[in-house]
């Protein structure tokens, strides 16, 4: 082997003897990583041992395995690449159980090694041990005990195969430490074959072409499309604009799939769902065709499911054939990655020479431009305090021409920067959609950074939120990564708070945020810069110093209290009932309504 | 205007699903079902191949048939799984059940559990003055009627596989 490590290849024969450590070291650089983000302990200090002489992969130090796999995350949303994650066993591996499953919900790529401890101990309740694989088996794609490290090799390849095929997730190897120290044979990634693992990626042309006549003959079509675009990779979402723009048709996206079509076109209709758009809502209740495109019908865009979209039929692509069906049955399924069912869908539609009805195409259209009239995002500005709406309004004026990724926590602020931050391209918005984890925003920056050293990352969040993996500064400071901490500071857990207005009686019951820190202190005592603003006049000024320092920022944007985030569909209710303002919430929510969370 | 709540459709359903016999597989089928509040009437696995290293899971679940298409998609999904095969909707199959009786009694009890043991082609396996052991195999129902027969002749334990099932004709899974 040369000094690197890296100049032996071997077939099975000749397969080159490496330590269990030495293997994943291997393994990782082989499988093309770069970064890694962990956090060491006893049961994995081999593999820390052998990372220590190892070139070419970069080491990032967390302050929490659940931040380190929120980093993860991070870099695999805004790369595309799988994250790894390196953490040790017992309270290393259940740690990481929140990531897990916050990939696991939003279909994001990780591999996450734990250590484990010897075999000869496990199930002795040895110090540090835990039943990772049980624990763990219902927040991943799949995991992995090794107990030989002859099946070390091959099962570290499989892991980032079963993370980044099919549809993406998260996956665990377990690695006793005995294993860590034995010595086996090597094997490269390709001779890896797996003997059940064939997800199924190419559409059947049938349902394509059942699909476009569908959209030719469509009154009012629309496009209703998810995370599945962004993670079937840049190519989707470039086919995804051409098929918007033959058709004309409008388009909505979920929460994961911003980004995918620039927010910019006025073909566009806003974020879906909950407290998407009143065009969006209304458009996918009166729709005739719903075109659905890697999006999985979650109850957050549905709303009340036995009045959703009522008079439409609908298209599902998606790539897990387990989705089809599932919330809303479908009239024609496609399950295929999305890249190649686009492709597909754009050829028949080119090569059928396929018209749209545009008489009926002109008046849903002017049916929409209604609807855009009510101007639902508007908000009633401040000249004295700061409105939310505004200063991410301004967060994103500030930042135009500048190459910008963004983060978020979970509440108002999420759903503010889902509706106002306008995104054109994919891979640029982070944020945590199905699990709806408070404290992915910062770690999640961080690994943003890291895969984006000179770009400007900006985790938008909210102070209750950021609280839970405020630790994460730490790291942002040790690799000097410059991300910058917007908070949208309301002293409450704002979307906690008003489900109380709403729904509890105005009964804010432990939604205060009580004894909170000085913000601009604690920037400090972390080493990095905090920045406070309290009144408009000096909102943009701060922002634009939070923008061009070099170094990681806390921003405590002091905001108005008691704004609430609107439009909202309240609980229960269908898409052509949202409410706008605070003057319509008097609107009766149902006892049913109230049990939906 | 009140709309009458339509009454589900709840129907039992076979299933077989052929995985590698790899450690913590038939967790993750059970999992699966726990996790996501599926039924399990009954689940029998062993493995029926032993150099190819796979073994057969035979799950009686019931649901309503969204529920059902689920279930089928999601044991799909599960790595280690080769193939699902549902008995009850396509094709037609085989159904067998085993199960150990424990009667205990004297004097006409006894004969009588004896006499239906017989109607029921049940082998006594285990014999005292006092007690038989049954072995009955049948449909899962055929099984459930012989145990309600056994109830007030001293029925003392029981013990069934759960069910094993196959397809007719020469066509494997």
């Amino acid at each position: 082997m040369d000094k690197d490590g890296n100049a032996l290849t071997g077939s099975r024969e000749g397969a080159i003897e490496l330590s269990g450590a030495e293997m994943v070291i291997r393994a990782l650089k082989d499988q093309g990583v770069r970064h890694i983000f962990g956090y060491p302990g006893g049961a994995v200090l081999p593999i820390y041992d052998a990372l220590f002489a190892a070139e070419g992969i970069t080491h990032v130090l967390c302050r929490h395995e659940q931040g380190a796999t929120h980093a993860a995350e991070g870099y695999a949303r805004s790369t595309g690449k799988p994250g790894v994650v390196l953490v040790t066993s017992g309270p290393g591996a259940t740690n990481a159980v929140t990531g897990l499953t916050d990939a696991l919900m939003d279909s994001i790529p990780i591999v996450v090694l734990t250590g484990q401890v010897a075999t000869h101990l496990i199930g002795t309740d040895a110090f540090q041990e835990c039943d990772t694989v049980g624990i763990t088996r219902a927040c991943t794609k799949h995991n992995w005990l090794v107990k030989d490290v002859n099946d070390l090799a091959r099962v570290l390849h499989e892991a980032f195969q079963i993370a980044t095929t099919g549809r993406p997730g998260p996956v665990v190897v377990d690695i006793p430490k005995d294993v860590q120290f034995k010595k086996g044979p090597y094997i490269m990634p390709d001779s890896v074959r797996h003997r059940t693992y064939k997800p199924r990626t190419d559409p059947e042309l049938g349902a394509v072409v059942r699909a476009i006549e569908l959209m030719a003959a469509a009154k009012k079509p629309l496009f209703y499309t998810g995370g599945g675009i962004i993670n079937s990779g840049p190519e989707a979402s470039k086919l995804l604009r051409e098929l918007v723009k033959l058709t004309g048709f409008p388009i909505t996206s979920t929460l994961m799939g911003l980004g995918a079509y620039p927010a910019s076109d006025p073909q566009w209709l806003g974020l879906v769902g909950m407290h998407g758009t009143y065009e969006s809502n209304h458009a996918m209740h009166d729709c005739d065709l719903m075109i659905c495109l890697g999006a999985r019908f979650d109850d957050r865009v549905t709303g009340k499911i036995d009045l959703f979209s009522p008079k439409s039929k609908k298209i599902h692509l998606d790539i897990d054939a387990a989705q089809i069906n599932k919330n809303v049955r479908v009239d024609v399924p496609i399950v295929a990655d999305a890249t190649k069912a686009l492709k597909e869908m754009v050829h028949f539609w080119k090569t059928q020479r396929r018209k749209v009805d545009a008489a009926a195409l002109k008046d849903w259209w002017k049916q929409i431009d209604a609807w855009r009239e009510k101007k639902s995002l508007d908000f009633r500005n401040s000249g004295t305090i700061i409105k939310p709406q505004h200063a991410v309004d301004r967060l994103y004026a500030l930042t135009r021409g500048r190459d910008v990724y963004i983060t978020t926590e979970v509440g108002q602020h999420q759903m503010w920067a889902a509706q106002r931050f306008k995104f054109e391209e994919p891979n640029r918005w982070m944020t945590s959609g199905g699990l709806g984890t408070m404290g992915y925003g910062l770690p999640a920056a961080v690994g943003v950074q890291m895969a984006h050293p000179d770009s400007l990352v900006i985790d938008i969040a909210g102070e209750a939120s950021v609280q839970m993996t405020m630790q994460e500064m730490s790291t942002a400071v040790q690799y000097d990564l410059p991300i910058k901490i917007f908070i949208l500071n309301n002293e409450y857990m704002g979307m906690v708070r008003q489900w109380q207005q709403l729904l509890h009686g105005g009964r804010y019951s432990h939604s205060y945020s009580e004894a909170l820190p000085d913000f601009v202190k604690l920037a400090e005592a972390f080493g990095c810069v905090g920045l406070r603003a309290s009144k408009p006049d000096e909102l943009d000024a701060k922002i634009l110093e939070m923008i061009d320092v070099r170094r990681p920022v806390l921003f405590d944007c002091r905001v108005d209290q008691k704004e609430n985030c609107y439009p909202m569909i309240p609980s229960g209710a269908a898409h052509n009932e949202m409410i706008l303002s605070d003057a319509e919430d008097s609107a009766e929510v149902s006892d049913e309504g109230k049990m939906l969370v | 205007m009140a709309v009458a709540a339509k009454t589900p459709r709840i129907e039992r359903h076979t299933i077989a699903v052929l995985v590698d016999n790899e450690a913590g597989v038939l967790a993750r089928v059970i999992g699966l079902f726990s996790g996501r509040g599926y039924n399990i009437e009954s689940l029998t696995v062993a493995e029926v191949d032993h150099a190819a290293h796979t073994s057969r899971v035979t799950i009686v679940t019931s649901g309503t048939p969204e529920v059902i298409e689920q279930i089928e998609a999601q044991l799909r999904r599960l790595v280690p799984v080769h193939r699902v095969v549902n008995w009850t909707t396509s094709t037609p199959g085989i159904e067998r059940e085993m199960a150990l009786v424990k009667v205990s009694g004297s004097g006409d009890r006894r004969v009588e559990a004896m006499r239906i043991g017989e109607i029921f082609r049940a082998h006594v396996v285990d014999t005292t003055h006092t007690s038989f052991v049954f072995e009955i195999t049948g449909a899962p129902f055929k099984i459930d009627q012989f145990i309600d027969l056994m109830r007030p002749l001293g029925l003392v334990d029981v013990s069934r596989t759960g069910v094993a099932a196959i397809s007719r004709g020469p066509e494997a899974m």
